[in-house]
């Protein structure tokens, strides 16, 4: 705050019978009556609060009267504040806060001169003190950024779902299981059905959820179930095919399947997926197909997968191929 | 009393001098100055109400057996957090109430950013010397959308799980560290090894708010320093401010608003249901829940994610997610950095370099007013963008025929909005007497059939701008003698 001069050059004199000094309302008595009012009403509304509060738990009642003890008790100090007290209006100068040029030359010549003058005449000092500080600043990260989890690994050969963004638990002969835990048979489910599966063991897990579905009714001794997409012609069995259920856009789970169409949607950003031909991104922002998952069927009736996934579930990274 | 007790702190303070000014310190009255109070108290009632909320809540992702008032969650396994947010709803007196007025002001804090953040645009409140106060509210505006999102995350529900999987997605996206980025922050591969939970408490209850304080009290401190901003008016120059003081007048208003504020946002709570969790379930990583949408702040990221068409880079052994990376990394990125630039970008094209604390009124800056609106309209159409599905169900329409609806328009309209809102502002300013004040007139017809014209009486604001604006004036028998120089009254000159 600047000084204050008592020898201040120009005077305003304000008497007390001044308009300034007045309260903005034209009949105070009737403002300060309506005042009055609503600081008792919110008043009674936070005495209504505390009865409410020991009588029950009934949270309109509770919103009711606090907020309303508020919201009158509020009004009525802004009415206070706005029609009865002195109108004004009142001025005040604006200072400039800006420093002279002489000050703030003053201030240049002490960094640049006073401070050249120590670093320069030891540099050495200088020097070693940017490298410790920077040395500091350096190793101080380690534990800050390194110690908040482990590195994605590197190698495509690790299997902990854990610590690589490419593995899941799906292998040679997983059994297909509900996330409940109980074995998927073929006759389980009819066609327009899906279900979401899991490897036995990893119930729930998220790299491995996928969706498994049936397209049509085939018996094991039909001729065999030939999927459209090329190279994938026996990935299928009975009828089901069995896709990763993480959209490979942002790894929601595509959780609605549209029967009449054979697509499968993702409610997040709408992305579609066509089922019969290998579930190609049809619309959305959904890059990739939803990689697949080779079924067969084992001698008791179970689904099992041929193998794991082909590729890395999900969205894209950059490590990705 | 309090002279006694006044001289006792100042002789170890010295505050009268600087307490006086403060005290006499002149607020500017418009409506519109009001909007960053709202901002402010319903951040006091966040505070306040997540207070409460952190003696219940248990930042645990370790499965428990539910045991609580919600009867349909009964002996099902459930995380901790889901538990403790369930039992806030249920079991604790009064926490719905305060768990739904903490939910409602941070869409109310929130939403009086914005358009405060508006208002001190559209009249140039932002140029010299309020840079940085510009600055520092952009960067509040910032971490206020972060912990918005990391609030809504805690409950650890289907929806806000869902919105976290996104999350993980959009970081795995930056090319060279997305992967180890999502890793840290996680703990390792989505979802982790439920360590996201308690750190993104510590993030929302703490860190987060502590910088929100501290540019909080920064942006006050500097509105002390550099004086509010007024509205050019009769007696009212660049170089002083015309309006009611500190006290009594601005302190009652303003208390009187806070209450209000807070009443609002209570009343909201209590009648309007908001993110009823129960209803939702415990996430699974493998469920999902239809046509939920996330808190409003976040539907402009949302909504360009939708539009964007799948272009996903890959070649040379690596992926680059563009369809992800521009829409929820650079896109934001950019908006943000423009913001945060404004300033300096119309400084550069004005090559103004003067101090205003006048404001400007929007119809005279049309090209800043343009700008604004374009800003404005982008956010809406990339806003109604997050709701393609809604909007083809509602309408009837294909999604398709939506989708490239907004692909089109996002772009186009918001510069069709800046050629008009150019040209609006060019007309208003050539038109007589636009935006002042009209008196009506009153027609009056005699008895002898004889019509005639008198305006009307003059409104209670009318006459008040008449006054000449006075220093306030203090009452000589409180002032010792020697400090007052005016019959009854001294000057205090700063
Ligand atoms: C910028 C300030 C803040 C914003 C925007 C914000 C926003 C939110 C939101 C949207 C939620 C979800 C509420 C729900 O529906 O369950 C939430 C939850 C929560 N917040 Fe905040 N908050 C803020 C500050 C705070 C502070 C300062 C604290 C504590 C001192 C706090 C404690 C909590 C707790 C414990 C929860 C979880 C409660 C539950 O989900 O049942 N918040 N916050
Ligand atoms: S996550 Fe599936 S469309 Fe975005």
């Amino acid at each position: 705050m600047s000084d204050e001069s008592p020898k201040a050059p120009s005077l305003t004199s304000v008497s007390l019978e001044d308009p300034h000094l007045q309260p903005y309302a034209k009949h105070p008595g009737r403002a300060e009556a309506l005042a009055a009012a609503a600081m008792v009403i919110g008043f009674l509304g936070f005495i209504g609060f505390g009865i409410t509060y020991w009588i029950s738990d009934q949270t309109q009642w509770q919103a009711a009267t606090l907020g309303g003890g508020m919201l009158a008790l509020g009004a009525g100090v802004i009415a206070w504040g706005k029609y009865l007290m002195a109108q004004g209006p009142f001025v005040e100068e604006r200072h400039e806060f800006h420093s002279t040029e002489a000050e703030r030359d003053a201030m240049t010549a002490a960094i640049v001169e006073r401070g050249g003058m120590v670093v320069q005449r030891r540099k050495v000092l200088g020097g070693l003190f940017a490298l410790g500080s920077t040395a500091m600043g350096v190793v101080i990260a380690f534990p800050l950024i390194r110690s908040l989890g482990p590195k994605p690994a590197a190698s495509r050969q690790v299997t902990n779902t854990d610590a690589s963004l490419f593995a899941t638990n799906w292998k040679k002969n997983s059994q297909l299981v509900t996330a409940e835990g109980r074995i998927v048979k073929v006759a389980d489910l009819d066609v327009g059905g899906v279900l979401t599966v899991f490897p036995k063991g990893h119930e729930g897990s998220s790299p491995d959820q996928t969706i498994l579905i049936r397209l049509a009714q085939i018996g094991p001794n039909d001729p065999p179930f030939q999927l459209e997409s090329p190279g994938r012609t026996d990935w299928g069995v009975q009828g089901y095919v069995a896709y990763s259920k993480m959209c490979t856009h942002l790894g929601c789970p595509v959780g609605l399947y549209q029967k009449l169409t054979q697509q499968l949607v993702c409610p997040c950003h709408q992305s579609i997926f066509n089922v019969a031909s290998g579930c190609v991104p049809e619309f959305g922002p959904a890059p990739r197909p939803l990689p697949q998952l080779p079924l067969k069927v084992d001698a008791f009736g179970n689904l099992q997968s041929q193998s794991g996934y082909h590729q890395a579930i999900g969205p894209g990274f950059w490590e990705r191929p | 009393m309090i002279d006694s007790s006044l001289r006792w702190v100042d002789d170890r303070l010295g505050i009268a001098k600087g307490g006086r000014t403060f005290l006499d310190k002149i607020f500017p009255d418009h409506w519109s100055f009001m909007l960053g109070e709202i901002a402010l108290y319903s951040f006091v009632v966040l505070l306040g109400t997540g207070v409460f909320l952190s003696l219940y809540y248990i930042p645990s992702a370790h499965e428990i057996v539910y045991h609580g008032g919600y009867l349909p969650l009964q002996g099902q396994k459930v995380s901790e957090a889901y538990a403790t947010s369930v039992g806030l709803s249920f079991d604790v007196k009064s926490g719905l109430l305060m768990r739904q007025a903490h939910h409602w002001s941070a869409d109310i804090f929130l939403g009086s950013i914005a358009v405060h953040m508006a208002r001190v645009f559209f009249t140039g409140a932002f140029r010299k010397p309020r840079e940085f106060n510009w600055i520092v509210g952009v960067t509040m505006l910032l971490l206020g959308i972060v912990n918005g999102f990391l609030g809504y995350s805690l409950p650890d529900d289907l929806v806000s799980g869902t919105g976290i999987r996104i999350a993980y997605s959009i970081i795995e996206s930056v090319p060279l560290v997305g992967s180890y980025l999502g890793f840290f922050l996680f703990g390792g591969n989505y979802p982790g090894n439920g360590i996201i939970i308690p750190r993104f408490y510590l993030l929302h209850v703490l860190i987060v708010p502590a910088l929100i304080v501290g540019l909080l009290a920064a942006h006050l401190g500097l509105l002390v320093k550099q004086k509010h901003t007024q509205f050019k008016g009769r007696g009212k120059t660049e170089h002083n401010v015309v309006g009611s003081p500190m006290f009594p007048t601005f302190m009652a208003k303003t208390t009187g608003f806070l209450f209000m504020t807070t009443a609002v946002t209570f009343i909201l709570a209590g009648f309007a249901q908001i993110n009823p969790i129960w209803q939702f379930g415990q996430y699974e990583p493998f469920q999902i829940s239809y046509a939920v949408q996330p808190d409003w702040y976040m539907g402009w990221l949302d909504g360009t994610l939708r539009i964007m068409p799948s272009w996903e880079f890959v070649g040379w052994g690596h992926t680059i997610p563009l369809e992800v990376l521009l829409p929820a990394v650079i896109f934001p990125g950019i908006i943000f950095n423009i913001f945060f630039a404004w300033p300096f970008i119309e400084s550069r094209h004005t090559r103004d370099l003067a101090y205003h604390n006048l404001l400007d009124r929007p119809r005279d800056r049309p090209k800043r007013t343009g700008a604004g609106a374009m800003m404005l309209m982008l956010m809406f159409m990339i806003f109604a963008a997050s709701s393609t599905d809604v909007m083809a169900n509602f309408f009837q329409i294909r999604l398709n025929s939506v989708l490239w609806f907004f692909r089109i328009a996002v772009p186009l309209i918001p510069v069709i909005t800046y050629f008009v809102t150019v040209k609006i502002c060019e007309e208003m300013g050539g038109a007589e007497g636009i935006g002042k004040r009209k008196r009506p007139n009153v027609v009056h017809r005699s008895a002898s059939g004889e019509f005639s014209t008198v305006p009307a009486e003059a409104r209670p604001g009318d006459g008040h701008e008449e006054l000449e604006a006075v220093p306030v004036p203090t009452f000589i028998d409180m002032v010792p003698a020697d400090l007052a120089t005016g019959p009854g009254i001294r000057r205090v000159m700063r």
